[in-house]
Order: C-alpha cells, then structure tokens, then sequence
C-alpha cells in the first residue's frame, strides 16, 4: 500500500521520471542484470533500460538514479568548449560600470576580488574568487582533459582523478549565485547613481546556462562505458601490431 | 504487506559515490567498514556510510551556529561619504533595501541571507538529532528536507557578492567609499561551513534508522 503510494509520488514528480527499476528478492541469488544501489538511501535496484529522455528515479525515495544515455558526452564536449569562451569573455570584460557626478568606475570579476585584498579581506577574496574564477575554470579544464581524449578514442592518462574532482568543482562554482549578487548590488546602486550593465553580465549568463548544460548531459554511465571502449579497441590495436611483430620471426 | 527493502550495506555490497558502480569489498577485507576498499573502476574511497558522518556535521554544524552571531551583528559593509559614515549589517541592508521601494529584491535578499541559513542550521541539527534517536518518523520528508538543504545552501553567499561588487564599484573618492566589514568574513564563513555540514551528512543514514525500528 505505502509502496504503491510512493510509485505513484515518483511518476508524478516529472513526467520525464518513470520509475523502471525494480527491486532485487530478498535471499535470491545476485540478478544477471546490472545492480544500482541509491545514492540517498542505499536501496538497491535493478537497473533497466529506459526510453529515451526518461529519469530513473529510487523506488523508496524518489531521487533520480540515472537517465537514459545517448550522445550526452559530445554534447558534454560541445557545451563546455562553448563555456570556455565564455569564461574568457565574462572575465576580461567589466561587470557593470557606475556613473555618479561625472565621475566613472567599472569593475571586472578580478577587480572585485583584488579590491577586497586591497582592503585586508584576504578570506573573502579567496572565496569569491575560489567559487566564481577557480572552481568554474577547473570544472571546465577538468571536462576537457576527460572528453578531448575520449572522442579521439583514447583515454587520459588520470581519468578516475579528473573524474572525481569535476563533481567538486562543479559543487563550489557559485557563478550562478554571483550573478545575482551582482543585480542586486545594481539595484542598489540604482537609487544613488547611474549603473551601466557591463557586456560581461550578459556573457556571465550564458556562462551559467553552458556550465548547467555541460553537467546535465555529463552521464557518468555513458562515460565510463565509453572509456572502457577506447581501452578495448587500444588493447586490441597494441595486440595486433605485436602479433604481426611476430610473424616474420615464426 | 510490508514490501522488502534490501540496501547494498545489508547485501554486503558497497556502492561509489563517484561513478555509482555496485561492487563486492575485497574478500580479505573484514567486514565492509574497511577503510582501504577502493572502487574497482573509478578508484574513489567507497564506504558503506560515509564514514564519522554524524560526528563531522556536527562539528562545522556546531562552529557555523558560533560564528552565526557575529555574521548578523557585525557590520559586512562601512560606507563612508563626505557627510557621514555607516555601518550596515546583513538586516540593515534588507531594510535599506525595502525602505528604498526595492520590496521583491528585499525579499530575495531577506530570503537568501537570514533565513536560508538559518533554516539550514536547524534542519541540519534536527536531521542529525533524529539520526541520533533512531527516529523511523517519516523517512521521506527527511530526505526531501535534505535535499532541500543541499539545494538551496549555496544561495546563501548572496550577500558576500553583493558586498564585493559595491565594495569594487564604490570607490568614488569625492562621493562615497563602502568597504568590506569583519561581518563579510564571519557570514562567509557560515555559509561554507553549513555547505560543509551537508556535505559531511549522509542521507541514507536516515533509511538505516527507519529501516533498524521496521524490522
Ligand atoms: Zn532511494
Ligand atoms: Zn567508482
């Protein structure tokens, strides 16, 4: 009864969730089908194919597990190639510009966190720039090493390291967060003086809708099944060239 | 009919936070609580429950509610002009704001900065509190409430933008000067550790504990 409850929760949470996954018996013998435990409460499911753009999402909790995979890691690849310019561009153009009596100021990302190092707020400044240059910037760097790679059919060198440090980076790039910071701060402003929204608040949103695209279509599934391809086909190619390395000797 | 929920802890197996894999602990590891067990395909450190969960979350939990009052009571922000000098707080801002007509930006503020945090705060000490008791009362709206608190932490580090971009606007020598205040830090400092705290807690201990009072 309560189980059937919580299916139904799990439906009509979204429509693109479908509950797919069905739950190993207890003193049954290990499924042949692939096993996912949940990351909220430890269920453990078995996994099943979806349709197209469906979530699977827990049977006890609801959270979503995993979506159906398609080209997701090039369209991963194509989003954070996009961001790169786009952080480039968000960050060596001003923010917003003041106008007050005649007199003018503007200010970039960078001028803004060294204005509070100027001012001895040494911790502050590290957290701004840690959470809207740094960890954006490593995310991004970090997608590239993994993706580059991988759609030419090899596979980087610290693949598991990058893989588990991009979800950290992801989790502390509060770029969003700072963009609003920034219309509130012009809002404000507003009352006192004349603000000039700078060409880089524009470029700071669509960084934040490429940075919320590449995480979205990044399917850790596809991912590591991909890069288990490549090392096949690699091992096979090495293989290969030794076996007829060998021939002329036999 | 109760339906028959098994975990991977239970089943013996541990599952990778990182890319998700379900995997067996080495055989000559005894017991799951290992602290070696490595994931076979991505290398990260896989435990059954994260491990010192509840210990940790209380610690940054405990240090953001100490530095929680001198986030609100001293100044983020000192603007000075020809004229006078003043000091805002987090809440003065917000009435700065509502009074100047500003009442949906007051709100945002009002809403990111004084109550998500300590909404956060007092979730976080609940969720860990009924951990602590063993509590099987409503093991969804648990989760949803963590969720919820894992959503919505960021947000918070509104006010530090705000400040650094006036702080980087404002130097209009023959005007106005605003410089960051000690409150900057202290607020800072609270956001990071709740997001911490969150981070450090684990939700599937809210399952265990349901789970441990079901059977
Ligand atoms: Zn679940
Ligand atoms: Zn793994």
């Amino acid at each position: 009864m309560l189980a059937a409850r919580r299916m139904d929760n799990c439906r009509t949470r979204s429509l693109q969730r479908d509950a797919q996954t069905s739950i190993p018996k207890r003193n049954n013998a290990m499924p042949e089908a692939p096993l996912i435990a949940c990351p909220e409460c430890d269920l453990l499911q078995v996994e099943t194919p979806l349709p197209p753009r469906r979530t699977a999402c827990c049977r006890r909790c609801g959270v979503a597990l995993y979506r159906s995979s398609s080209d997701s890691l090039d369209r991963a690849l194509a989003f954070a190639l996009a961001a790169v310019v786009l952080l480039v561009i968000a960050n060596s153009l001003p923010i917003a510009g003041l106008e007050v009596t005649g007199q003018h100021t503007e200010t970039t990302l960078w001028g803004a966190v060294q204005a509070l190092y100027d001012q001895d707020r040494v911790a502050v400044a590290g957290l701004v720039f840690a959470t809207t240059l740094f960890a954006p910037a490593v995310e991004l760097a970090l997608m590239l090493y993994m993706l580059v790679p991988l759609r030419l059919g090899r596979v980087p060198r610290h693949l598991s390291l990058a893989f588990r440090l991009a979800p950290l980076a992801h989790e502390w790039g509060l770029v969003d967060v700072f963009m609003l910071g920034v219309v509130v701060s012009l809002i404000k402003l507003g009352n006192l003086a004349t603000v000039v929204p700078g060409i880089a608040l524009w470029s700071f949103g669509v960084l934040i809708l490429l940075l919320t695209a590449v995480g979205a279509s990044f399917d850790a599934r596809e991912f590591w099944l991909r890069a288990a391809a490549n090392r096949a086909a690699l091992d096979r190619a090495a293989g290969g060239t030794r076996e007829r390395a060998l021939e002329p000797a036999t | 009919m109760k339906p028959a929920y098994v975990t991977a802890a239970a089943a013996g197996l541990l599952s990778c936070p990182a890319c998700a894999l379900v995997s067996r602990p080495p055989a000559a590891t005894t017991g799951i609580e290992s602290p070696t067990a490595r994931c076979p395909r991505c290398g990260a450190g896989v435990h059954a429950r994260k491990p010192d969960s509840i210990a940790r979350t209380w610690a940054f939990l405990l240090a953001a509610f100490v530095l929680y009052i001198p986030a609100n009571v001293l100044p983020i922000m000192d603007t000075s002009s020809l004229f006078d000098a003043q000091q805002d707080t987090i809440l003065s801002g917000v009435i700065y704001l509502w009074k100047s007509g500003s009442w949906g930006t007051a709100l945002i503020v009002f809403i990111a900065s004084v109550v998500t945090p300590l909404a956060k705060l007092l979730a976080l000490t609940a969720l860990l509190l009924s951990v602590h008791w063993k509590s099987a009362w409503r093991p969804h709206v648990r989760a949803q409430l963590y969720r919820a608190v894992s959503l919505v932490g960021r947000w918070s580090m509104l006010d530090i933008f705000v400040v650094t971009v006036l702080v980087a606007l404002v130097q209009l020598q023959s005007v106005a000067v605003i410089t960051a205040g000690p409150g900057a830090f202290a607020f800072g400092a609270v956001v990071v550790l709740t997001m911490l705290a969150a981070f450090s807690f684990d939700p599937r201990l809210i399952w265990d504990a349901a789970e441990a009072t079901d059977d």
